[in-house]
């Protein structure tokens, strides 16, 4: 083909068509199953793509998988007694024995499921409050948003685990009561950094445009503001987990939980009853004191690594898995 | 446009058309949140006084520089913002300024805004799909996912973005300012409104690409009969695209017309500095200069200056301009102006001791203009009540 006719071809086109070259039979795909396997793979990209984040998302993965299945493999009841106190880590029991003879390792993989479901659950539900309080207050503003940083402000001030000790002391012992006081004792700091974001977000002009097509303020709030905020909700979910982890595992070591569940703080709140730490049993404190720090860790560890992919800077190393859509036009 | 559309459109009368949306006597302050201990509370008197009216397939403009309030008045018209006084008329009934809800929606289908920015006005996380089916599902005219793909396929087409099968499952950061454009457009489409509002919808975009988006919404408008506002600071594409031209300064609406009329014997000291600003190679080819210096810059809105708030601008500028706004002036062929070299509202021009020396070359028409009336000396008492810019 001559050089000549190529111009001519080319000077033809419609502005805004994609030239024939591109080819003409895209792929069809069924596009709701294609787009869940694209986002699949984008948080797959996320998870493997930087370090820290693998790294933390393996170490939470593993906990995930043993609060799941943990208490099929328990070789014994984590509650039942025998006269086998106080004894070291063993073939028998591979993390020793308590005062009262039960079995450490036992109550581990017990104490797991209970802490990390309902460490995961309240931080889930502290941050749902947030988001709520946060989103609806920054988009509407008003006095709507007056009342609701007035109540946020509140709490923001109020020192979080003394109320939390006292309040846990007033309402009937259980998990229920300890998840309800650390959701109203923590929600407020990440609902005042997501208004501050909503704040500036509402003012956009795509949020704009969505009132001018005739949307909802609930759909604009939580189908255009949230989505574009879901990097900050998922860092702060995550922080929030290591706070509520903390926070649990601290009312529990108070006896403020109900002691007879087995779970990590309840677990440590038996170990300093019985003085184990002078006793020198250290198979009794330390197993649930080091899955407590490799949890927040990990949890740590995801958070950094999402600070260094928001970070444009270090974007390159994402992009370089750019759709292959986009590369065939980049080229074409 | 061809000059017999240009008459057939001047010898209609306005009466044979009915306009489909009007707006009379708007105003917009915006009120500052500052607190101050002493003095009335202050506000951004963004728009003091603007009057239009929008007809089935024609188009207006509305012209002027940042800060002129052309963008409030088209958030206004939009119901973007509540204005703080005057009316607004669809299909001659008045519109409630106080609805919300189902109300409001139900004017939204008429009326529909284009945004200034396709980089800003549509959301990065959601494909074209969402953004076009949200309109077409809030407004009833699609009810399952089929119809919605087919007239969502049929919007692209409309808006010449093909093959529409491609575009449908892209995002906003894989199309190019212009096409993102047209996707901003067809989503106002979608709604299938009868006054398309465009807010500047061509400034953000490469100058390569503005007159095949400026082309698009004039097929729209000639095959869909939509009424066009169409605001921009560039007067020569208000004159290639709109049939009808206002000026606006400082939130006052300061000249009208046919855009012939309005740009090619432009009456307003402003209007004639604004296209002076603009290049023309007629006048580049004949050597001239420019004929008035373009001096100073749009003032505070929050203490505007008084009565014409051109005149701290204007080589023109007479005592009685500082006093009070003058009142429109027909200079026929539907031409208006509101200035005081051509009289107060009733032809007569006002002659009074300039506050300076016009520039001798400048406007030697309206300088002729003004002199006429010598000797009379019509100087118009100020009436402080009686006009609307005279509140500060």
């Amino acid at each position: 083909m001559s050089l000549g006719k190529d111009l001519k071809h080319v000077a033809t086109l419609e502005p805004e068509t994609i030239p024939s070259t591109f080819p003409k039979k895209f792929p069809r795909r069924d596009s709701r199953l294609a787009r869940l396997g694209e986002n699949l793979r984008l948080v797959w990209r996320v998870l493997t793509s930087n370090r820290k984040v693998a790294i933390g998302s393996s170490i939470v993965a593993f906990f995930l998988l043993v609060a799941i299945f943990g208490p099929l493999l328990a070789p014994y009841d984590p509650t039942a007694t025998s006269r086998l106190s106080e004894t070291p880590p063993s073939a028998a029991h591979w993390l020793g024995t308590t005062a009262t003879g039960q079995d450490i390792f036992s109550q581990l993989l017990y104490g797991t499921r209970s802490s990390v479901f309902w460490g995961f659950l309240t931080g889930l539900l502290v941050t749902l409050v947030s988001v709520v309080v946060g989103l609806v207050s920054g988009y509407f503003g008003g006095i709507i948003d007056e009342i609701l940083s007035l109540v946020t402000n509140v709490f923001l001030v109020i020192p979080a685990l003394p109320l939390a000790i006292v309040a846990v002391g007033y309402f009937p012992k259980g998990p229920l009561t300890i998840a309800l006081v650390i959701i109203l004792t923590n929600w407020s700091f990440n609902a005042r950094l997501l208004r501050a974001q909503t704040l500036s977000m509402r003012s956009r002009e795509f949020v704009t445009a969505a009132r001018a097509s005739g949307e909802s303020a609930w759909r604009i709030i939580f189908f255009e503001i949230f989505p574009n905020e879901i990097g900050i909700v998922a860092a702060a979910f995550v922080s929030t987990v290591i706070f509520v982890l903390l926070a649990w595992t601290a009312l529990e070591f108070l006896g403020l939980g109900d002691i007879n569940t087995v779970s990590w703080g309840s677990m440590l709140y038996w170990a300093q009853q019985s003085d184990s730490i002078f006793s020198g049993l250290w198979w009794w404190f330390a197993p649930p004191g080091c899955c407590i720090a490799l949890l927040g860790a990990a949890l740590a560890l995801i958070n950094f690594g999402i600070d260094e992919i928001a970070d444009p800077r270090l974007r390159s190393e994402i992009s370089e898995h750019v759709p292959k859509e986009l590369k065939e036009k980049a080229v074409t | 446009m061809s000059v017999s559309e240009q008459l057939t459109v001047q010898q209609t009368p306005e009466k044979v058309l009915e306009p489909v949306l009007e707006a009379e006597h708007l105003r917009k302050d915006f009120p500052l949140r500052t607190v101050r201990l002493f003095g009335p509370p202050r506000a951004v008197h963004a728009v003091e006084d603007a009057s239009l009216a929008l007809y089935p397939g024609r188009a207006t403009a509305v012209v002027g520089e940042s800060g002129s309030g052309k963008t409030t008045v088209a958030r206004m018209l939009a119901r973007l913002y509540d204005p703080t006084s005057g009316v607004i008329r669809f299909h001659g009934q008045p519109v409630d300024l106080k609805a919300r809800g189902q109300a409001l929606r139900t004017y939204r289908r008429h009326v529909q805004l284009i945004f200034q920015d396709p980089f800003a006005s549509l959301n990065p996380i959601h494909s074209v799909r969402y953004h076009l089916s949200r309109p077409l599902r809030v407004h009833g005219h699609a009810h399952n996912r089929q119809e919605e793909t087919e007239q969502i396929l049929a919007l692209l087409r409309r808006v010449s973005l093909t093959p529409a099968e491609q575009f449908i499952e892209k995002y906003p950061y894989q199309l190019s300012g212009g096409q993102r454009q047209r996707i901003a457009i067809a989503r106002a489409l979608a709604v299938r409104p009868e006054v398309l509002l465009a807010d500047e919808p061509v400034s953000m975009l490469d100058v390569s690409i503005r007159l095949d988006i400026l082309n698009l919404l004039l097929r729209l408008k000639d095959e869909e009969q939509l009424a066009l506002l169409y605001i921009t600071h560039d007067i020569a594409s208000a004159r290639y695209f709109a049939e009808e031209t206002l000026v606006m300064y400082a939130g006052q609406m300061v000249e009208g017309g046919p855009s012939e009329e309005v740009t090619q014997r432009p009456k307003h000291p402003y209007t004639q500095l604004l296209l002076s600003a603009a290049p023309d190679p007629d006048r580049m080819m004949a050597g001239q200069k420019l004929q008035l210096p373009a001096r100073g810059e749009i003032p505070s809105l929050i203490n505007p200056p008084s009565g014409c708030r051109f005149h701290p601008r204007c080589p023109h500028a007479m005592e009685v301009c500082r006093q009070r706004f003058p009142r429109r002036t027909q200079l026929g062929n539907g031409h208006w102006a509101h200035c005081f070299l051509y009289g107060d509202g009733d032809g007569e021009p006002v002659v009074s001791a300039r506050l300076k020396t016009a520039s001798s070359t400048g406007a030697a028409e309206s300088t002729a203009t003004g002199g006429a009336g010598l000797g009379t000396s019509s100087l118009t008492p100020p009436s402080s009540g009686a006009s609307p810019s005279s509140q500060s």
